[in-house]
């Protein structure tokens, strides 16, 4: 296998003076064939599997127009999360103070210690997580955030739109402190 | 005491069944790989801790691209020209069972759906090409994505219908929130989000809960 008889043809047309060339070897070094193999093996073996997407589930909770059918989720529980632009994260716990005490910032990184603080000081029966991203947040911070909810076992969590007071105060934050 | 003379060997390995094994595996991953299908829209989706894969059979698939502009489209398995059967009843397009056929062989749908028509005519190799606007979704009274819910809903009847959204990166949420918008109205309350996987951080809740289910799974093994 993988030798080639190239020997045969010239063994009676040798004429004087011409030597005899030495019968070369025909065996093929087939190294850097079974290396290039092994590399596309990897090679294939590598994208059949990245190529998959994950996907995530959602559930929608249903929107009721009746304010006593809504699920009211107890203030001193709540951690109201809102998103905007640059990535940037505001945060308040409970309700939004009028004077706007207790409205924060901060970012994806630091996040993840807030929930986790506000977790474990509060009743997991009325720990909710309020996600409320803003016309300026992408698609990105959405998924992020509830994938943040998944990464700290938030049970109860819901995608709110943001409401005015709120984006009043972002906005005032934003032009306070100019990115 | 004599010396037990060993022959010597060649150290020359004959590599030829190696190769050989080599290029079987080569021609078995060449063959076994599934190309993603040619990506007419590009998205780069977000990356999440999730891990179960994506569906990939009956999929009505909510594409969102950078700009925000909204596109539908189906498995190849899905009932497209009934979902388009539907919304051309539900609209009253008046559209022909020909224009119904041809826009049922494209690629996605990315038009309001008083440009369906003329986008029928077009030839369905085009349509990547054409930077289509889109399906209005942003304005909360005409969001035209509740629409084509409903026909998806009806043409999926009697299917398991996977709900995918797909989203990139940097569109802005306002997209995503007349899309959600819309699938709330047609009481379609579970849907899935196309990601990338993504390793869960090490010492977070989810992470230990991993740890502990995967040790738990290995002494009930034992």
């Amino acid at each position: 296998m993988a030798e080639m008889d190239t020997s045969g043809g010239d063994k009676h047309k040798k004429g004087p003076g011409v030597k005899k060339s030495k019968k070369q070897s025909t065996r093929v070094d087939l190294t850097p064939m079974v290396d290039l193999g092994f590399l596309l093996i990897t090679f294939f073996i590598f994208t059949t599997s990245m190529s998959q997407p994950t996907a995530m589930r959602l559930f929608l909770p249903k929107d009721t127009d009746k304010p006593e059918e809504q699920n009211k989720a107890k203030e001193s529980g709540a951690l109201t999360i809102m998103l905007a632009k640059n990535d940037v994260i505001y945060y308040y716990e409970g309700m939004l103070a009028p004077d706007g005490s207790n409205f924060k910032s901060t970012n994806f990184k630091g996040i993840r210690d807030i929930i986790l603080t506000k977790k474990k000081s509060t009743d997991p029966k009325d720990f909710v997580v309020v996600i409320k991203p803003n016309k300026e947040s992408t698609y990105k911070n959405t998924v992020d955030m509830l994938d943040e909810m998944t990464i700290n076992d938030v049970k109860r969590y819901a995608l709110v739109d943001i409401a005015e007071a709120e984006q009043m105060m972002i906005a005032a934050t934003e032009g306070a402190n100019p990115q | 005491m004599p010396k037990a003379k060993l022959p010597r060997k060649s150290t020359n390995i004959d590599m030829t069944a190696m190769c050989d094994v080599a290029f079987l595996l080569l021609s078995f991953f060449i063959l076994t790989t599934k190309f993603k299908p040619s990506e007419t829209l590009a998205v780069q989706t977000p990356s999440s801790v999730a891990s179960k894969i994506a569906p990939q059979k009956d999929v009505a698939l909510v594409t969102i691209d950078k700009d925000g502009k909204v596109f539908v489209s189906f498995s190849e398995d899905a009932p497209t020209k009934e979902v388009l059967e539907a919304l051309n009843t539900n609209r009253t397009l008046g559209l022909s069972d020909a224009e119904l056929t041809a826009l049922s062989k494209g690629p996605f749908f990315g038009v309001p759906i008083s440009q369906l028509k003329s986008l029928a005519s077009q030839p369905k190799d085009n349509w990547p090409k054409m930077n289509l606007p889109g399906i209005p979704v942003l304005d909360t009274i005409n969001n035209e994505m509740v629409d084509w819910m409903r026909a998806i809903k009806t043409g999926f009847q009697g299917i398991k219908m996977n709900l995918l959204v797909k989203g990139d990166n940097a569109s802005k949420y306002p997209a995503f929130k007349g899309v959600i918008d819309a699938f709330k109205k047609n009481d379609e309350m579970k849907f899935q989000m196309v990601t990338n996987p993504e390793g869960v951080p090490e010492g977070t809740e989810l992470y230990k809960r991993n740890m502990s289910r995967n040790a738990a799974a290995e002494t009930t093994e034992e």
